[in-house]
This record gives structure tokens, sequence and C-alpha cells, in this order.
């Protein structure tokens, strides 16, 4: 049940040592547990709390924000170079815009490419990923170097020099150009931990039983991925980000729809950091970095569900100062859920 | 030996793939624009330099793909890039091999100072876990999550505009002639100071990360126990034990993340306007200049599988599991 997330990351052989403590820990109290389980455990972690809080925040941005924004993005006025005020939050640009409605309106254009480019990189990433550790073989070889290539090429060059040949660039031309160069990642994470999966009792036992290969990958195989699949999502989305501002940056992409890239361009092509114009690029790199960290945060969320050890580094830290031990080597976790158990 | 050589396959399909790639894309985009281009140049172009723009976007359409194919390969064996548009009449290598020891030297250098700071760092953070130690995570998040060319932008604004301690562009003092004298060295290092600095300090949290989860995964193995229990020193068990398993999945990493990372220090030239391959990829962009593009990302393709093959190297030196098998 439990996944180690160190399987993942480093491959069976150095990983299974680790797993020994861990499965020791939360096979504590085996059979009190089950059924008692609390429901949304999830929910009870700050870290993936406080990451979806501010992921929602966005998500409602990019819902309302053009209808909440105090003016039209594009409009030029006579304020020009403002600092921020009350009339223009985060300042105007070089021809009197409003920075803030541009960060407002922006917002959907983000979000939508890197959940777009999430959702299609996600779902190229499980169907190679799952595919090439079920098969095994000579499928699996071949599709794993096919991930590896996608991996080691520089992928920002290559979505510059794809983007750059296209004779127009919208929002999901560039969701799509990510998405294509983007899904190594989960696929190659995921196929490790089908690997594992796929000689393990239980899917032995429903492959004696006749069920059939879909049936297998989809009721057995898939729900024990589910931790991994969202992370791989998570982060795919957080690089969705980063690439579609970027390329906005540098000035690929329909400059006439906003988005933080868009304003960010602007901000360096007309040298507001000569002009000392602060205001106009600050926002939009903090509203960038808060997506981000949000996102980060929910995948903390995930790895510490996932992986009982960092979780019970983190909750118990505190505890643990107080009673004067110092986490060191040879520590033995011990999981919130079973301690409490035992009292 | 046989870890060496199954790599060495593999990065002999990457470089395939990656001509392949590059091959196949201005022949699946809709439109010519390279072929308004050439008409704009007319005359201005040497026969030869035409010919070898035209195989390298595929304008020949009388042969067949095969045939385009193979010349193609033929170019790119020979080093022929084609001529770029923005730059013209230099050929692309030529552009390439003006900018490519600007970025070697600050990109190549400043990240691994920071792959070296991050995991000596990380290191201590996890030996250390639930001190004060991990209250340095948050920060290395928010450094994570934000664009490096970002960073840049403030960096320049701190650094440049307000205090006037680094210049905000270029490589070197314009005045200097480009020799192998003091004056000259101090000046790039100079200029190159605030860069090579912003691109640590963005990269340098993925490091931290990486090697803070491994030390906490690695510090409860048995061996580590059993080395603190029988007495060898703290400094030994960490540097000796620990830290010397948990370097590897770093190392591997390392050659992994490189693109990413390239990527992302490649635009932070941009900012700064430092005159390496991002720079001129930049100014590619701006003015359509296609073959110096497809010039550039095949270089940086290039770039990063020799870092992946030292990085490989370095993985077989530090594990010595990869070297048993016959």
């Amino acid at each position: 049940m439990t996944i180690d997330i160190n399987i993942v990351e480093e491959g069976e052989e150095l990983a299974k040592p680790s797993q020994a403590p861990m499965t020791g820990a939360v096979s504590a109290a085996p059979g009190r547990r089950r059924g008692k389980r609390p429901k949304l455990l999830f929910l009870r972690n700050s870290k993936a709390v406080a990451g979806l809080v501010i992921l929602a925040f966005f998500f409602l941005i990019a819902i309302i924000g053009p209808w909440i924004a105090p003016y039209d993005p594009s409009a030029r006025s006579e304020d020009v170079l403002q600092p921020p005020s009350w009339e223009h939050w985060f300042g105007t640009t070089h021809l009197g815009q409003d920075v803030f409605s541009q960060i407002l309106v922006g917002t959907r254009g983000v979000i939508v490419v890197g959940f777009v480019a999430g959702i299609l990189a996600t779902a190229i990433g499980v169907v190679i990923g799952v595919t090439a550790g079920y098969v095994g073989g000579l499928g699996d070889e071949s599709l794993s170097v096919l991930a590896n290539v996608f991996l080691v090429i520089p992928q920002l060059p290559l979505i510059i020099i794809i983007a750059g040949q296209l004779p127009s660039v919208g929002g999901v031309t560039v969701a799509v150009v990510i998405a294509i160069t983007g899904w190594a990642w989960g696929a190659r994470v995921l196929r490790a931990q089908t690997l594992s999966l796929r000689r393990r009792d239980f899917v032995e036992a429903a492959r004696s039983n006749g069920e059939s290969t879909w049936r297998i990958i989809t009721a057995e195989i898939l729900p024990n991925l589910t931790a991994i699949i969202a992370s791989g999502f998570v982060g795919t989305v957080a690089f969705a980000v980063l690439s579609l501002i970027t390329l906005s940056f540098i000035g690929i992409g329909d400059t006439g729809e906003w988005n933080w890239g868009t304003v960010l361009y602007q901000a360096q092509s007309q040298l507001a950091l000569q002009r000392g114009a602060w205001w106009w690029f600050v926002p939009a790199g903090l509203c960038i970095a808060l997506l981000g960290m949000s996102l980060t945060l929910i995948n903390f969320g995930i790895d510490e569900f996932v992986n009982p050890r960092l979780r019970s580094t983190a909750q118990n830290a505190r505890s643990l100062r107080k009673r004067g031990i110092r986490p060191r080597i040879g520590f033995t976790p011990v999981v919130r859920e079973a301690k409490e158990d035992r009292a | 030996m046989r870890f060496f050589l199954r790599r060495l396959g593999f990065y002999v399909i990457t470089f395939w793939a990656a001509v392949t790639i590059n091959f196949f894309i201005p022949r699946i985009m809709p439109g010519d624009p390279v072929r308004a281009l050439i008409a704009k140049n007319q005359g201005r172009i040497s026969t030869d330099a035409e010919a070898a723009l035209r195989t390298l976007f595929g304008l020949e359409k009388e042969t067949t793909l095969w045939q385009q194919y193979l010349d193609y390969w033929g170019l790119i064996l020979r080093g022929d890039l084609g001529t770029s548009f923005a730059y013209f009449p230099t050929p692309v290598a030529d552009v390439i091999a003006g900018a490519i020891p600007w970025t070697i030297g600050l990109v190549g250098i400043a990240t691994i100072i920071s792959f070296t700071i991050g995991t000596v760092i990380g290191s201590g953070i996890g030996w250390r876990r639930g001190t004060w130690a991990d209250s340095l995570l948050p920060i290395s998040t928010f450094f994570s999550a934000v664009p490096y060319f970002w960073l840049a932008l403030i960096a320049i604004t701190i650094f440049s505009v307000t205090l006037g301690w680094f210049p905000a562009s270029g490589s070197y003092d314009r005045s200097l002639v480009p020799t192998f004298s003091w004056e000259f060295i101090g000046s790039v290092i100079y200029y190159g100071t605030l860069p090579a600095l912003t691109i640590v300090i963005s990269s340098i949290s993925g490091w931290i990360l990486g090697m803070r989860n491994m030390m906490v995964t690695v510090s409860s193995e048995d061996y580590v126990t059993v080395a603190q229990a029988k007495g060898v020193s703290e400094r030994t068990v960490l540097f000796g034990y620990a830290a010397r398993n948990a370097i590897l999945p770093q190392v591997s990493s390392f050659a992994l993340s490189l693109g990413f990372i390239v990527g992302g220090t490649l635009i932070m030239e941009i900012v700064f306007s430092y005159q390496g391959i991002g720079y001129y990829l930049f100014t590619a962009v701006a003015a359509k200049d296609y073959p110096l593009m497809q010039g550039i990302f095949l270089v940086i393709t290039v770039a990063v599988l020799f870092a992946n093959i030292v990085a490989d190297f370095v993985y077989g030196v530090l594990d010595p599991r990869t070297r048993q098998e016959g």
C-alpha cells in the first residue's frame, strides 16, 4: 500500500533496503488500524493545505479576473509610468496601462496553458510509462530510451525552435508544444513504479484469476500509482507555467494575449529596469513565485503523504525538540497515527 | 565497461534523435518562411550557401525525403549549419563558435559551483533535520519556484541600477581589446560576477532539496547506524557513510536536469545581454533567423550530451557497482 518514493527516484536496487525500517513502523499495529483509517489524511498536511488554498485563489482570479479588473489592460491613459497608488495598485506602464489589470487578466492565460499542458503531458506520460513498465522486454527498452532522449534534450530550446517557427502561436498551441516536450519525466517515474508493482503478489493473484490485462492495469496498477501521477501532474503544471512565461518573456507567442510573461516582456523591452520602474516587473514575478510555491507545497504534501519517513520528520520536529531529542542517524521514524493507536 | 558502452549507445541515439527532430521541424511547419528570406537575400547569398540552406530547410522539392535526409546529415557532419540571416553573411557555425566559450565559461562554472555548494549545504541540512536548518527549506522552495530570468531582473535592479556595484549588461569592458591580459580577464570576471551569482542563487535550491531528502533517507540505513554504534567519528559517518551514498542519485539527477538548467540559464544571458549562446538564440528568434535557431539548438544538445557523458563517468567512479558487472 505504501509507496516508497525512493524506488521511483533511484531504481529498485538502491531503495530496497531502505524500505525495511519504514514498513516496520507502519505495520506496528496492523490489524487495528484497518477501518479506523482517518479520512482525508492528505488534507491534514499543512503544506498541502497551504498550497491548495493558494492554487484555489489563482483559479478564482483566472475565472473572474477579466471582470474584476479595474481597467482595460491594453487601454492607454495619461498616467505614464506612475508608481503604485490608490488609482493604480501596481502602477502603470510607459503607455499608461494599468499593471494590476494586466496581471488580473493575464492569470487566465497562465492557468489555462499550465493545466492544459499538464493534463496532456500527464496523459502521454501515463500511457508510455505504464506500458513500458508493464510490457517489459523490448517494448520497455525502446519506450524508456524514447523517454530518456526527451529528458536529455534541453526542453526550452526545443520549445523555442518549435514555437518560433509556427506562424501563429496561441495559448493552446504553446500548451501542446510544452506537453509534447515535457512528458518524459512523468513517464520515467511511472515506469519505475509500474516495474516494481508488476510482480507484487496482488497483481500476480489477479493475473492467475484470469483477469484481462486491461483490467489489471486499470483496476490493480493505476490506483496504486495515483500519488505518483498526481505529483507528476503538479510538477508538469509548474514546468508548463515556467515555460509559457519564459516563452512570452522572450517574445514568442501572441503578444496581444495578456499573461504574466508578456507583462515582463514589455517591462524588459521598454527598459523598466533602467527607468527604475520596479512595480512593472515585481508583481508578475511574485505571482509566478506564489503559484510555483503553491504547486511545490502540494507536491511536498503528496511526498509526505506517500513517504511516512518524510512525514514524521516534518510533523514531529517541534515535539522532538521539546523533548530534547535530536533526530539523527538510525532514528526510527514514528508515524503519528501508529503512535496514537498504541496510546 | 558494459555500463559505459550502454550509455554511449544511448547518447548516440539521442544525438541522432536531436538531428532528426531538427530535420523534420522546418518540414512539418506550415508556410515557408525560409523561402521568403532567401528570396529577399537573392544575389547576396553565394550559390553554395543557398544550396546548403535549401537542404537544411527542405526546399528541394524535387529530391526524395530520404535523399534530403542523407544530404542533411552530410552537411551536419561537415559542420555546415547554413548561413545566418541576422548576421549575414557569417555562417551559423562561426556565429556559434564565437558565442560558445562565453556560455561554457559562465553557465558551466556557475552550474558546477551551484551543484557543489548545494550538495554540501543539503547534506548538512539533511543530517541535522528537525533543527533550525529546516527553516532554510521554505526559502529554497521560493527560489526554485521563480523563473531564473526574473531573479536576474531583480539582481540588476538592486546591484546595478540602485547600488551600482556591477554593470547591468555585457560581458567585458568594451573599451578593452580582447587579449590575454590581466586587465581584460579582470574585466571579464567583473562583468560575469552578477550573472554567475544569479545563476548560482536560482539553481542551488534544487540541489539542496535533492541532497537533503536523500540524506534523510540514507541516514536511517543500517550501515549508518552500525558506523555510529562502533564509534566512528561523526565527521566520518557524515561524509564517508551517509553523504557518500546520498550523492549517487544527486549525480544522476545532475545529468538529467542539466537540460532544464541550461534552458533556464540561457534566458539569463538575454537579461544580462551576455554575448553567449542564449543571447544569440534570442536575437535569432527576434530576427526570425531560422538557421541560427536550429544550429543553436543542435549545439546546446551536443553540449548537454557531453556534460551527461562526464556525469556518467563521475557516477561510474563513485559507484563501484557500475564497474563490477563484466
